[in-house]
């Protein structure tokens, strides 16, 4: 490998490592303005950084939409005094916020978000690792985090935060069988391919000339198996059981402070974009647009990763709809909802599916 | 003089005893007093096997302060700013019972214009706790956003409290014999525009929740309660009537006029969860009626009980000018409004439930004992036997659904 391409890869790493924290910052500023929105309230509009938000019409506006808040709630974090409480187990107690964390950053690295087309009309995916088992990596990688929650409620050494760790186990394992189970019928559904990005390019053409190929208008079932897992593994409400604030007080990191739980924060918010990136590259045509073809060159790419960024906050956004909107499920009937509904609702759908595919490829 | 002597118990035994918390099969935690979901400082000691719970026994009196001894060391109308703190969430109410307790001791009638006044100060408060006990209780089981729709419908009842009292919390509105001063002018018109506000999102709650699939699941067949228990554990208020028991004081022994006003009582059929959610929307709904018909017909006429020489103090204005009116003031400030000696007990249909004040008095403005009797602490016995068999994460909203304020409970 040339040291010049190796530099590209270490460039277009740390962009996307940029972009993606960023991302996750102002995720949780999003959310607490969609929080407000939906109470009534108005949300974050006093911080400013002085020089910016003295800017007569400008700053004042940003200040008002919040913009400076992400800067505050992390400076917060960084320079808060990092207690370490003193039963806990030290070593698995630092360990497990990097735990939580790394996953989800390294599940980025195989998610397609644009495409660029050269002169010949080649197609080349934006991604810093175009694997073939793409997909497979990532619910690989990303069922990782679930041992940082585990091990911070465990070594929390703690009742209420052991009581979160549990939780989150059982749960996270259960959902993550229907999670898998939902996306075999889409890679049937393209040929067995696992490449998302052949997967997108699968949902480009249209069918019979109008209708857009998006596999959620062909497996609308697969996408909301899928959707339903995402919520509960990336433990969001109603299935938010790990730090179920009314019960567990903050659950598995109720012992956590500081940086170390901004690191859980950020690892929950990076998750959720992720799992919206593979939701919209998998359901909802990645960065295509229904009966629009992109044009090539530069041009095209910055639109494809515009679209592909849209559709994806579009998702997040739903993320914090619903959140702020349903009651929270028990632990025994997220339990009953996994193995009783959704896996034999996914093991069906799989079944159906492979019959129709059998079916049509026969003809 | 007998000494009388005083265990603490074998340190050993004690020793032990906290050792086999580790080593038993049951978990046991400790959820307050200071955890979000006790609603103030209540604290439960949870005996847990995995996630259900096998024992569970509240820990009341961290928020004591003795108000019935304090009583004891003031005049009536000293202590009413003291009923504000019983139960802060609708305190215009209790400020209202504790008058009339006083007043049914000394025998006064009070003019129609002074009980509508305080009628509809009752059922302010009324709306005002339920307000709060449904957006907490939505909070309990999840939903946080009906938590800050209801709270931005009780803001508008502080600033009519603020109106009306010149506080917004602590209202301290009532007088023996009367009221601090007057309804302000358009105030029935304020009030009628903020219950107008307020039936919408009363509606917008009940089906934001009602019928939501989790919720519902939440809370049917949690926390049964059936009526012979509720009965014996003497629940009183909506949590009595969620069991199915059709009490309520303002139906079977009417004061302040209740008798005039048409409104229906509504009544639960399981005694779960999910009734006594059921019951405090409908009460709400029915405290808006009688508020609407208290409105409509709102009598002239004084709002205090003039004839009552030593119990109401006078006018600024006569102070200013006559001598008699001054030495009534004089006296009424030194020593109290003048009771005469006997004892009583009225309880009154508070938001939480039955709030009943026993009153012995030997003469003067002071009482020799008073015993409050609080429809939280009550409520709150019921609690051991309502959490046995369900989980962890049932006991917020089996708390949240008897809408307890520790305030009132501890005293």
């Amino acid at each position: 490998m040339e040291w010049n391409e190796l530099l590209l890869i270490v460039f277009k790493a740390l962009l996307v490592l940029s972009v993606v924290m960023s991302l996750a910052a102002y995720a949780v500023l999003a959310e607490r303005k969609v929080a407000a929105w939906v109470q009534g309230r108005v949300g974050p509009n006093r911080t400013q950084i002085p020089l910016l938000g003295g800017i007569p019409i400008i700053g004042t506006f940003l200040t008002r939409l919040g913009v400076f808040q992400p800067a505050a709630d992390g400076l917060k974090f960084l320079f808060k005094e990092e207690p370490t409480p003193g039963h806990v187990n030290k070593f698995y107690y630092l360990l497990a916020p990097m735990i939580a964390f790394i996953p989800a950053m390294t599940t980025m690295t195989v998610l397609p978000f644009g495409q660029y087309v050269n002169e010949a009309g080649e197609v080349q995916p934006l991604v810093l690792a175009n694997l073939d088992i793409g997909i497979l990596f990532i619910l690989a990688v990303s069922s990782l985090g679930v041992y940082g929650i585990v091990l911070g409620g465990w070594a929390s050494n703690s009742k209420f935060p052991f009581l979160g760790g549990i939780r989150a186990s059982a749960q996270m394992i259960s959902y993550e069988l229907s999670l898998g189970l939902s996306l075999l019928p889409v890679f049937l559904w393209f040929g067995g391919s696992l490449n998302l990005f052949n997967i997108v390019q699968g949902q480009t053409d249209l069918l019979f000339g109008f209708l857009p190929q998006w596999t959620i208008l062909f497996q609308p079932l697969s996408a909301l198996i899928f959707l339903v897992a995402l919520f509960a593994e990336t433990n969001r409400l109603p299935f938010d059981m790990p730090e179920s604030e009314t019960d567990l007080v903050a659950g598995y990191n109720t012992e956590y402070g500081a940086f170390k739980f901004g690191l859980y924060f950020v690892g929950e918010y990076t998750h959720i974009i992720i799992g919206s990136g593979v939701f919209v590259a998998l359901f909802l045509g990645g960065w295509n647009l229904p009966w629009v073809t992109l044009p090539a060159g530069l041009f095209g790419t910055v639109l494809s990763v515009l679209i592909f960024v849209i559709k994806m906050l579009a998702l997040v956004f739903v993320f914090m709809w619903v959140r702020w909107t349903l009651p929270r499920f028990r632990y025994d009937q997220v339990m009953t909802l996994g193995w009783r509904w959704l896996l034999p609702l996914a093991v069906a759908n799989l079944v159906f599916y492979a019959i129709i595919i059998a079916v049509i490829e026969q003809f | 003089m007998a000494v009388k002597e005083v265990s603490i118990g074998d340190i050993t035994a004690r020793n032990s005893e906290a050792e086999a918390e580790f080593k038993g099969d049951q978990m046991v935690i400790n959820m307050g007093p200071s955890h979000p979901a006790t609603h103030g400082v209540l604290r439960l000691k949870v005996e847990l096997n995995g996630e259900t719970v096998t024992k569970c026994e509240p820990v009341v009196g961290y928020l004591h302060r003795g108000d019935e001894k304090i009583a004891e060391n003031m005049t009536y109308n000293q202590f009413i700013p003291y009923t504000d703190r019983l139960d802060y969430l609708g305190p215009i109410h209790n400020n209202v019972t504790f008058a009339l307790a006083v007043e049914k001791l000394i025998g006064i009638e009070l003019p129609p214009r002074c009980q509508a006044i305080r009628l509809i100060c009752c059922e302010l408060a009324r709306l005002q706790s339920h307000l709060l006990g449904c957006g907490v209780y939505g909070m309990d089981t999840g939903a946080l956003t009906v938590f800050m729709y209801t709270f931005t419908e009780r803001e508008k009842l502080y600033t009519l409290m603020e109106q009306l009292t010149g506080a917004r919390f602590t209202t301290s509105y009532t007088r023996i014999g009367g009221l601090a001063r007057d309804i302000p002018e358009g105030w029935l018109g304020n009030v009628l525009k903020v219950i107008n506000e307020m039936e919408p999102v009363v509606d917008e709650i009940d089906k934001l929740l009602s019928r939501n699939k989790i919720f519902y699941d939440r809370t049917v067949g949690v926390g049964v309660l059936s009526k012979e228990d509720a009965i014996a554990y003497g629940l009183t208020g909506p949590n009595l009537r969620a069991s199915g028991v059709a009490m309520d004081l303002r139906k079977d022994e009417p004061y302040l006029g209740y008798e005039q006003y048409d409104f229906d009582v509504p009544i639960g059929t399981n005694g779960d969860c999910y009734d006594r959610w059921l019951v405090r929307l409908e009460e709400i709904r029915q405290s808006i009626r009688i508020l609407r018909q208290a409105i409509d017909k709102m009598p002239d006429g004084p709002w205090y009980a003039e004839d009552a020489k030593k119990i109401f103090a006078p006018r600024k204005d006569k102070i200013m000018t006559s001598m008699e009116e001054l030495i009534q003031n004089f006296m009424l400030v030194t020593e109290g409004p003048q009771v005469p000696a006997g004892e009583v007990y009225f309880e009154a249909e508070n938001p939480k439930g039955a709030l009943g004040f026993y009153i012995v008095s030997k003469g003067g403005g002071v009482p020799y004992r008073m015993k409050i009797r609080s429809p939280s602490f009550c409520n709150l016995s019921a609690l051991p036997k309502m959490c046995l068999g369900h989980m962890v994460a049932d006991l917020p909203v089996i708390l949240g659904s008897l809408d307890f304020v520790l305030g009132e409970c501890d005293r």
